[in-house]
């Protein structure tokens, strides 16, 4: 048993449902909080972005047009495949960040329940962000919310697997899909949770995960024309102007956000306003 | 003898005009240090001179809403600031026909618009958020939601006094207090609106108006003492202003352009379509963001809907905007004219054909005859840019999702138009639609409690409605 | 018969023709009909117009209570409309029910009335419940007492329950009978239609039959010539006009009781079908009381101050 050589996991990328290599070739290395080598995962590229907003819009149309109630059970569904694989995501955690087992239970159950929460969310939230507007005059005339289209996320360095789902989970539920770069020096989670993904009834395409470095990313998920809001929580305070002044030249709606709740659902969708006459 | 519309020109006389305005600061008019003019654009009088506002004047706006927000406005019960926006509405309403002639004055809008959209409609903008001012607690953003601060705000000579209502009307109702830039080219009413605010005996600084160019609107926007920014205007120079603030602090809320698709199906109720379509180009000229400035037509009808609207043109009555009989007034200014002029050049260049009805413009003055092209195409120019006049791009389309892809092949995303009598088509284009304000079977109207704004580069966040609202309030998780 | 080539005059043709019309939003028609009673005309203008609309008053009286005095007074009020002013032209018909036609025409002949002719209402006018040869003989009665106008009501009960044939069917019956002998208004009683479309259906369907004429309503049921109804009457007549080249009628009836609200259905009219329609040969007005504001405006207007009721003859 003791001999026993690991059969060690290459981390990939995950665009579209499949798990390509970065088309760079590159790699960085991801070692443990003491220092031991872990993995070398993919330092994806600007046209690793480009073909993952590629997957992004074209599976938008589809997530965008299932039901509430379908993409709550999906969400759900999600919840299940990684309270099934809690022991991995924990064990992965400790390696990573060297955190107490405690805590790294912890982390995973939260990002469990998180999942179950959004779940929860996606046939609700239009009735509190829309309404029926009593005009004055004969229109019925009513406010619903959704979603935008592509966005891009940048996860948080830490609690890279509670803090990935506080990113791509707002983000789906209300219909868009979504292109993430994962924790940089705590990939694995997110790309053990692109497993999860593949095993989860998600349409190819909703969720791309991508592995790299911020500074290299974010300027191109700014200015890319096709990415329609931003979501920079995890980007470094000093970055956001910049990504900020970039994300202009198409007016992509950019937040940040501190804590998980209904509002960052609703960051991420337009209002929309239809006026139809009431008449005989 | 025959039957003849009368000139039926509304009275100048409601309204008195100074021959030099200043600023409005601190609940006083200040005096201006430069001056430029303001002209009647139908007849290119110059109405009165107008002050610009520097750095001086700005520094002082902020200054006094500041302290204005400081000592008094935040303080003050949601109840006490509520009434003092209905005694504004309410003001409105009184002086309303003031203001009716003023904006047409200033503005070269027909008096039948002003008198019966613009200005009812900024009257009912108060009066609605006067409500809310007691209520911030309900608007779905936790139990105590709080004013940003100073709100600098900046808007367009299309609609004046309605855009400045939109503006200060939930601004105030939340809590802050702001300084408002209205346009270089049509201040009058913003001026008049002060005088209201001293009659409201409105607290001093809680309003403050400082008139001036592009110049003073980047004061407003760069200025470090302003929380929040709300501009209206053009898609340019919104990512002018998304990219000052992109360092600061500062929340931010855009009303930009739009090309929007009207987009008329085989089974639309064709008399009422063509009203429509008429409503939505022609409406104050085309100087609307929100314009339906492409009109998709089903080619199945394309013929009779075209031959319907020309007949329709022929009777649309261009001229004199104080003439309570006009419908298309006067261009608002030779710049946008010029503008106008070079686009529908591009549309001829471009293989477009042209029509006008005929009809005699007067000699003086900006005016551009109500126009429709033909034979366009997605890649035209005028498919693709804001116009901003009374111009129609005609395009048509076979099925319905060739009118959404061609409806939705822009960048901008303001508001779309959908004409048909079957509900579950109307539904579903509507929701195909990428845009923020859908009219079924209508078009151009505007309410209070009626979410406004675009998706894509036409802008961000709402006006009116709740979801207006929050854009004056912190509340939420997001900065 | 051809029917302008609209219909072949089967049931089938008909429905098909009927059910393909575009429909007609209310709130739109609406709004266009308000946005044009805000012209306003010049004072030149209004004084034609004001003349032009007694000219085209079909001066009413349609009472179970008529006698042969109430009809012989309301006779020389439509030959000479102010005894005291001879430039007030005559109105354009005299309507009463059948049984009165010829005390109308014989009067009208012997004050000097020649020119105006009289209207009967028919077809078992109000609730046109009755039988097509009682319908049939009620028209012919009219026109051999000497009624140069019938104003037929149609059967609304036919109409709503979707039996368009029978309607069209009495409509051309009565036409015939009409022969070159009287021009045929047709009465939609657009209150009981309830719907634009069907009074834009209505339309089409009388027009295609043979009307000269599409009326409103029978002055006993309200709503009744509002501006939106007349607004989509005249957008059928105008559009009836470019397909056939016929220019047909029209009628408001009811409701119209003072010189605005008349001046009102002419902007309709210019804006609409255009200044050829302005004349009565193809429009009138069903009235009572709006002939005596058309009178009392018109002495304002040329004597520079308010008249009152006691200077106009009450009938």
């Amino acid at each position: 048993m003791s001999n026993r050589i690991d059969v060690k996991k290459t981390y990939k990328l995950y665009i579209n449902g499949a798990f390509p290599r970065t088309e760079s070739g590159r790699t960085y290395e991801v070692k443990s909080a003491k220092g031991a080598f872990i993995a070398n995962p993919c330092l994806a590229s600007r046209k690793d972005l480009r073909d993952a907003v590629v997957a992004a819009r074209a599976a938008h149309a589809g997530w965008n047009k299932a039901t509430a109630y379908n993409r709550g059970q999906i969400l759900y569904r999600i919840a299940e495949m990684l309270e099934g694989r809690r022991a991995q995501f924990v064990d992965e955690i400790i390696q990573v960040t060297g955190v107490t087992k405690v805590k790294a239970e912890k982390e995973v159950t939260d990002s469990v329940d998180r999942l179950v929460w959004y779940a929860g969310w996606t046939d609700k939230i239009a009735s509190l962000a829309g309404s029926t507007n009593p005009v004055a005059g004969p229109f019925y005339n009513f406010t619903i919310p959704e979603s935008m289209g592509v966005v891009a996320a940048i996860a948080p360095e830490t609690q890279s697997l509670l803090g990935f789902i506080d990113s791509v989970a707002p983000i789906i539920t209300s219909g868009n899909t979504v292109v993430i770069l994962a924790s940089t020096k705590a990939p694995l989670s997110a790309m053990t949770f692109a497993e999860v993904l593949a095993t989860s009834d998600l349409p190819h395409g909703v969720i791309n995960i991508l592995t790299g470095k911020k500074e290299e990313i974010a300027p191109w998920m700014a200015s890319h024309m096709d990415i329609d809001a931003l979501d920079i929580s995890g980007l470094p305070a000093k970055l956001h102007a910049e990504t900020k002044v970039a994300g202009a030249e198409n007016l992509k709606r950019i937040h940040s956000f501190k804590s998980a709740d209904p509002g960052r659902i609703i960051a991420f969708m337009e209002a929309k306003t239809v006026w139809h006459p009431i008449g005989l | 003898m025959s039957f003849e519309y009368a000139p039926a020109p509304e009275s100048r006389a409601v309204v008195s005009i100074k021959p030099k305005y200043g600023h409005f600061i601190g609940g006083k008019f200040v005096a201006g240090s430069k001056h430029f003019p303001t002209v009647n654009p139908a007849t290119e009088e110059v109405l009165s001179q107008i002050a610009l506002a520097g750095k001086a004047e700005v520094d002082a706006a902020v200054k006094a809403a500041r302290k204005a927000y400081t000592t008094t406005w935040s303080k003050m019960s949601g109840k006490e600031r509520g009434k003092y926006l209905y005694r504004i509405a309410r003001i409105m309403q009184e002086r309303a026909r003031e203001f009716a002639v003023l904006e047409t004055l200033d503005n070269g809008k027909p008096i039948r618009e002003s008198r019966d959209t613009d200005i009812p409609l900024a009257a009912a903008h108060f009066f609605y958020h006067a409500g809310w001012a007691d209520k911030l607690e309900y608007a779905g953003l936790g139990t105590s939601p709080k004013p940003l601060g100073v709100a600098g705000q900046i808007i367009p000579w299309n609609f004046p006094l309605l855009m400045l209502a939109w503006k200060v009307a939930p601004a105030l109702a939340a809590g802050n207090t702001v300084v408002l830039k209205p346009a270089e080219s049509t201040p009058l009413t913003a001026l008049l609106f002060a005088e209201v605010c001293q009659q409201a005996e409105l607290p001093a600084g809680v309003v403050n108006i400082v008139t001036g160019d592009g110049s003073t609107g980047a004061l407003i926007v760069n200025h470090p003492g302003i929380d929040k920014i709300a501009f209206t205007g053009s898609t340019e120079v919104g990512k002018i202003i998304a990219r000052a603030v992109a360092p600061t602090k500062k929340s931010v809320t855009l009303e930009l352009g739009g090309k929007a698709a009207n987009i008329v199906f085989d089974d639309a109720p064709i008399d009422e379509t063509v009203e429509g379509i008429v409503n939505g180009i022609f409406f104050n000229q085309g100087h609307v963001c929100c314009a339906g400035s492409r009109l998709l037509l089903q080619e199945n009808v394309a013929e009779e809907v075209l031959h319907k609207l020309k007949n329709r043109m022929e009777k649309i009555r261009v001229g004199d905007p104080m003439d309570k009989n006009t419908d298309v007034g006067a261009i608002n200014s030779k710049e946008q004219l010029l503008k106008i002029i070079e686009l529908a050049a591009a549309g001829d260049a471009e293989g477009a054909e042209r029509w006008s009805p005929a009809c005699t413009l007067p000699a003086k003055g900006f005016w551009f005859a109500p126009t429709i092209f033909t034979g366009v195409t997605q890649a035209h120019r005028i498919a693709r840019e804001e116009i901003f006049g009374p111009v129609l791009s005609v395009l048509t389309f076979r099925t319905p999702q060739e009118a959404i892809e061609k409806a939705n092949n822009t960048p901008f995303g303001l508001s779309a138009g959908i004409w048909s009598e079957k509900g579950s088509r109307t539904l579903w284009a509507s929701q195909q639609l990428r845009a923020g304000v859908i009219w079924a079977n209508t078009f151009n109207k505007f309410d209070p409690t009626s979410p406004f704004g675009g998706y894509k580069e036409s802008g961000w966040g709402r006006e009116g409605g709740r979801h207006g609202l929050s854009a004056y309030l912190k509340g939420v998780s997001h900065e | 018969m051809s029917f302008y080539g609209l219909v072949d005059g089967s049931d089938a043709s008909l429905k098909s023709y009927l059910n393909n019309l575009s429909g007609v939003d209310q709130v739109g028609a609406e709004a266009r009909a308000a946005m044009l009673a805000t012209r306003s005309i010049k004072t030149s203008s209004k004084r034609w117009a004001i003349d032009t609309a007694i000219t085209m008053v079909d001066l009413t009286t349609l009472e179970g209570a008529d006698t042969p005095g109430k009809v012989k007074a309301l006779c020389t009020k439509a030959v000479r409309p102010d005894p005291t002013d001879s430039t007030v032209p005559s109105v354009g018909a005299v309507c009463v029910y059948n049984d009165m036609v010829s005390v109308a025409r014989t009067h009208l002949d012997l004050i000097g009335g020649q020119h105006v002719p009289v209207a009967a209402v028919s077809t078992a006018f109000p609730s046109g419940r009755a039988s097509m040869s009682v319908k049939i003989q009620d028209t012919q009665d009219a026109i051999d007492a000497g009624a140069a106008e019938i104003d037929m009501v149609i059967d609304r009960g036919a109409f709503l329950a979707g039996r368009y044939i029978d309607v069209f069917n009495e409509i051309v019956q009565i036409k015939q009978v009409c022969g070159d002998k009287a021009h045929l208004k047709v009465i939609f009683e657009t209150g009981e239609l309830v719907t634009y479309d069907n009074v834009r259906k209505a339309s089409f369907l009388a027009m295609a039959a043979g009307a000269d004429f599409i009326k409103t309503s029978t002055g006993k049921v309200a709503p009744a010539a509002t501006p939106p109804v007349v607004l989509v009457m005249l957008e059928a007549v105008r559009d009836f006009y470019e397909m056939t080249n016929t220019r047909i009628g029209v009628k408001p009836a009811g409701g119209i009781r003072n010189t605005k609200d008349a001046i009102k259905q002419l902007v309709l009219v210019n804006e609409t079908v255009g200044p050829d329609w302005l004349n009565p040969t193809l429009f009138r007005i069903g009235a009572s009381a709006l002939l005596n504001d058309l009178l009392m405006q018109r002495m304002k207007m040329d004597e520079g101050y308010y008249s009152s009721p006691q200077y106009v003859t009450m009938d």
